[in-house]
Order: structure tokens, then C-alpha cells, then sequence
């Protein structure tokens, strides 16, 4: 099952590597959205400040969208889908696969992401650790549902409209706890947060839909 | 034989002791006494709970009908279509839910909404509805439909209790109250709990007797389908020979 997923994910971050469409295209829009906040929110106000990881993992959040529609169109073109079908491949190993590769972008993006905010939003870093570790588990739990809300909506004729719809909701927990957490690595903010049980939360919902898609893959693959 | 209509003697009853249960509390929450506090306004507890309480009802009916149809041993049609229906009645009476509740929010909050635990938790019960009805909107075979919208009933139903946690956590560590302190029910007249529990009953009627319906109307829909397409060849054929003559 672990070289399948190993296999599926070279597969899919090799593509990356050729087409750069993650790299070119959804991490500037990223940072577009955090430049755009910056319009929206006077940056003279200091809201801009204290609202830094919130707004960061909003604009994670969309990317992340943006990433997982693109993780399942190179699945749909030339047939591919019916081609992993038929290779023998373990589903449960797929889905490891697509959600590791999402995954691995989304952590790139965060990185550029998260200097892009220090630089703009005037924000100073006291946790590293803190926040490394809940960049790991968020994006954990993203790529794992969002991999599997992208496989159910993968094929339908609205599954551009339709993923937003699904999976922004399911991944609101994720974004609150992912806020909290780094709130407590950055200097701007004043309340007292424990990262601690923000991270235990993420790692739960990261754990759910990873054991849900292990068995739950193969089954939403025969559509 | 086959069946035109989605009425029947069951709906028949259930539709008036459903409208008889509805009336009543009706008359008996307009008649409830005036509150110091909240003046008319605390009237709504004859509504307000019991349209709460079916928005969960249904929300645990089509849970239930998704595992069951997901499950070999249990596996049939109607399941799915028990899921679908429930849904959309959950969705009708969650959103019921947030519009009572805003309404009597104002007055005694001050502000149609606040970001209080639970409130939050129904908005995002409410998107999550509204997408489980979408995907069941998009045209499929019907054995696919249902394990895709299978799927996605079970795959919504996990994050509910990541949610609780995470809507909980975040309102407590900012203001450390919850509003289910501040509603009257701590001290209820006994007027006001007869009101409340008829309101339940009313509600629970009204779903019951919509859910039936629905249930009806999506069984008339598929055979509609399935018998669609063979009546329109046989048109044509007809109109082929006529042609040919």
C-alpha cells in the first residue's frame, strides 16, 4: 500500500514538476490574496497585523481548492482515471498518494506563503515549532479530505462549482483550530491560546478522513 | 395498480393530526403570558424548540439511511431515497431553525446573530445539508447516485463532532459563556413546557408527514425514468410506421 501511495504521489508531483501549474499559477494567486486583504484592510490600522493567520490560512484554504481540482484533472484527462483502475494499484494506496502530493504543494505553498505575511503583515515569528507543526497536521487534514471530496466530485459536469460547496464546510474546524494555533506562534497577537489542543484537534480531523479515505477510496473510484 | 398519487390513508392522518397539532400550538403560543423580560418574543419557545429538535431528527434519519443503505446486509433503494427526502426536510427546517432563532435573537441579544457555539454549529449543519443536496442533484444512474450521495452523508456526518470541538473551544476561550445559560428555560412556567412539548409533537408531524410525501414523489420520479425513455421509442416507432405506410 506504501509504494503504491509512493508511486501515485511521484506520479503526480512529477507532473507538477514538467507542467509547474502549482508553482505558476496557484501559489502567485496565493500571495495575490494576501496582497489583496492588505487592500481590503487598511495595513495603517494594524488589522492587517492581527488578523495575519487567520487571513493566511483563508487564503491556504482557497489554494488548497485550487490544488485539489488540479490534483484530480490530471487524473480525468487521456483517461487516466480507468488506467489507475485498471493498474492493480491498491486504493487505499491511491488515495495515500493524491493526498501525500497535495499535500507536499500545499506545504511548499505555506512556506512562501507564510514569509510572504511576515513581510507584509508585519507579523514576528516566536514558535516556529508551533507553527511547523500546524502546518503539518492542517495540511494533513486538508489533502486527506480534500483529496476524497475531490475524488466523489471528480467527473460530474459541476465538480468545479460543487467541491467549494463541499468541502468548505467539512474543513471549518481545520481553519479554526489551524488560526488558533498559530496565533499562539505570533508575536501580534495578545489573548493566551494552548497550541496544545488546537494541534490535538487538527490531528484528530487529519486522522478521521485519512482512515476514512483508506477504506473508503476504492468504492468512490467504481463511480 | 400502479400508484399515481403520493396520498394515501396514512398521510391522509398524519396530515391532519399534524395541521390539528400545528393549530394548536399556535393558539395556545399566541395565548402564553408576556414575559418581563422578553415581552412577546418568548412566545416562540411553542416553535423555535421543536423546529430545532426535528432539524436534528432528520439530520439522524438520513445518517442512519445512509449507513444503512452503505451496508451489504441492509442494502435497497429505498434507503436512498428515505436519506434524499430526510435531507431536504432537514435542510427546511435547520434553516427554519437559524430564522426563528435570529428573530428571537434580536430582542434578547440585541443583534439578529451572534457567534455563539451552537448558532454557529447550525450554519455549518446547514452547508453541509445544502451540499449533500447538491450532489444528489446531479443526474446519475441510481445505484450511483446513492453510494456517492452515501458517501457524502458519511464523509459530512465524521466532521460533526471535530466541528462541536472547534466551535466549543473557539467561543469559550473568547468569552467563556454560553447562551444556553441565558434562555428561559431554566425557570419554565409550566404554560410555556406544555407549549414547548406541543410544539415538538406538532413539528415531528409535520416532518413525519412531508418526509412520506417526499419519500413518494422521488419512488413516482424514478419510475417516471425508468419508463421515460421506453415510452418515447415506442412513440417514434409509432410514428415511423405511420410514415412508412
Amino acid at each position: 500500500m506504501f509504494r503504491d501511495a509512493l508511486l501515485v504521489a511521484g506520479k503526480d508531483l512529477r507532473i507538477e514538476r514538467r507542467s509547474r501549474v502549482g508553482l505558476q499559477q496557484i501559489v502567485p494567486f496565493a500571495v495575490l490574496v494576501i496582497v489583496l486583504f492588505a487592500f481590503a484592510l487598511d495595513p495603517d490600522r494594524g488589522v492587517l497585523t492581527r488578523a495575519a493567520a487567520g487571513l493566511f490560512w483563508v487564503a491556504v484554504l482557497f489554494s488548497a481548492l485550487l490544488a485539489v481540482q488540479r490534483s484530480q484533472a490530471v487524473e480525468g484527462a487521456d483517461g487516466v482515471r480507468d488506467a489507475v483502475r485498471l493498474s492493480g494499484l491498491d486504493p487505499a494506496g491511491i488515495f495515500l498518494g493524491k493526498a501525500l502530493a497535495v499535500a507536499v504543494q500545499l506545504l511548499v505553498l505555506e512556506v512562501v506563503l507564510g514569509v510572504s505575511v511576515v513581510l507584509l503583515y508585519d507579523v514576528e515569528v516566536v514558535g516556529l515549532g508551533v507553527l511547523a507543526g500546524t502546518a503539518v497536521a492542517a495540511t494533513a487534514g486538508l489533502a486527506a479530505a480534500g483529496s476524497l471530496y475531490g475524488a466523489l466530485a471528480a467527473g460530474l459536469r459541476v465538480r468545479e462549482t460543487l467541491l467549494p460547496l463541499l468541502l468548505l464546510p467539512v474543513v471549518a474546524p481545520v481553519l479554526i483550530a489551524a488560526t488558533r494555533a498559530s496565533e499562539s506562534a505570533l508575536t501580534s497577537t495578545s489573548f493566551e491560546v494552548s497550541a496544545g489542543d488546537w494541534l490535538g484537534l487538527l490531528g484528530v480531523f487529519a486522522a478521521l478522513y485519512v482512515a476514512f479515505g483508506l477504506f473508503a477510496y476504492g468504492p468512490l473510484l467504481e463511480d | 395498480m400502479k400508484r399515481t398519487t403520493t396520498s394515501s390513508g396514512l398521510t391522509m392522518s398524519l396530515g391532519i393530526a399534524a395541521l390539528v397539532a400545528l393549530g394548536a400550538t399556535v393558539a395556545l403560543g399566541l395565548t402564553l403570558p408576556k414575559t418581563v423580560e422578553q415581552a412577546e418574543y418568548s412566545r416562540l419557545i411553542a416553535i423555535h424548540p421543536g423546529i430545532a429538535w426535528t432539524a436534528y431528527v432528520a439530520c439522524t434519519v438520513t445518517a442512519l439511511a445512509s449507513i444503512a443503505w452503505l451496508l451489504p446486509r441492509t442494502r435497497a433503494a429505498k434507503w436512498d431515497l428515505l436519506a434524499g427526502a430526510s435531507a431536504e426536510i432537514g435542510a427546511l427546517f435547520t434553516a427554519l431553525m437559524l430564522i426563528t432563532g435570529s428573530i428571537w435573537g434580536r430582542p434578547t441579544w440585541g443583534v439578529y446573530w451572534v457567534w455563539d457555539a451552537r448558532l454557529t454549529l447550525s450554519a455549518l449543519l446547514l452547508a453541509l445539508l445544502l451540499g449533500y443536496l447538491a450532489i444528489r442533484q446531479v443526474p446519475a444512474d441510481p445505484d450511483v447516485r446513492a453510494r456517492r450521495s452515501a458517501m457524502a452523508a458519511l464523509l459530512a456526518l465524521v466532521v460533526v463532532p471535530v466541528n462541536h470541538f472547534a466551535v466549543e473551544w473557539w467561543r469559550t476561550l473568547h468569552q467563556g459563556r454560553s447562551l444556553a445559560q441565558l434562555t428561559p428555560e431554566d425557570s419554565l412556567d409550566g404554560s410555556f413546557l406544555g407549549a414547548m412539548a406541543l410544539g415538538f409533537l406538532a413539528m415531528t408531524l409535520v416532518y413525519a408527514w412531508l418526509l412520506v410525501h417526499r419519500v413518494r414523489v422521488a419512488r413516482l420520479e424514478e419510475a417516471r425514468e425508468e419508463t421515460a425513455l421506453a415510452t418515447a421509442i415506442e412513440e417514434r416507432r409509432a410514428e415511423a410506421t405511420t410514415l412508412a405506410r
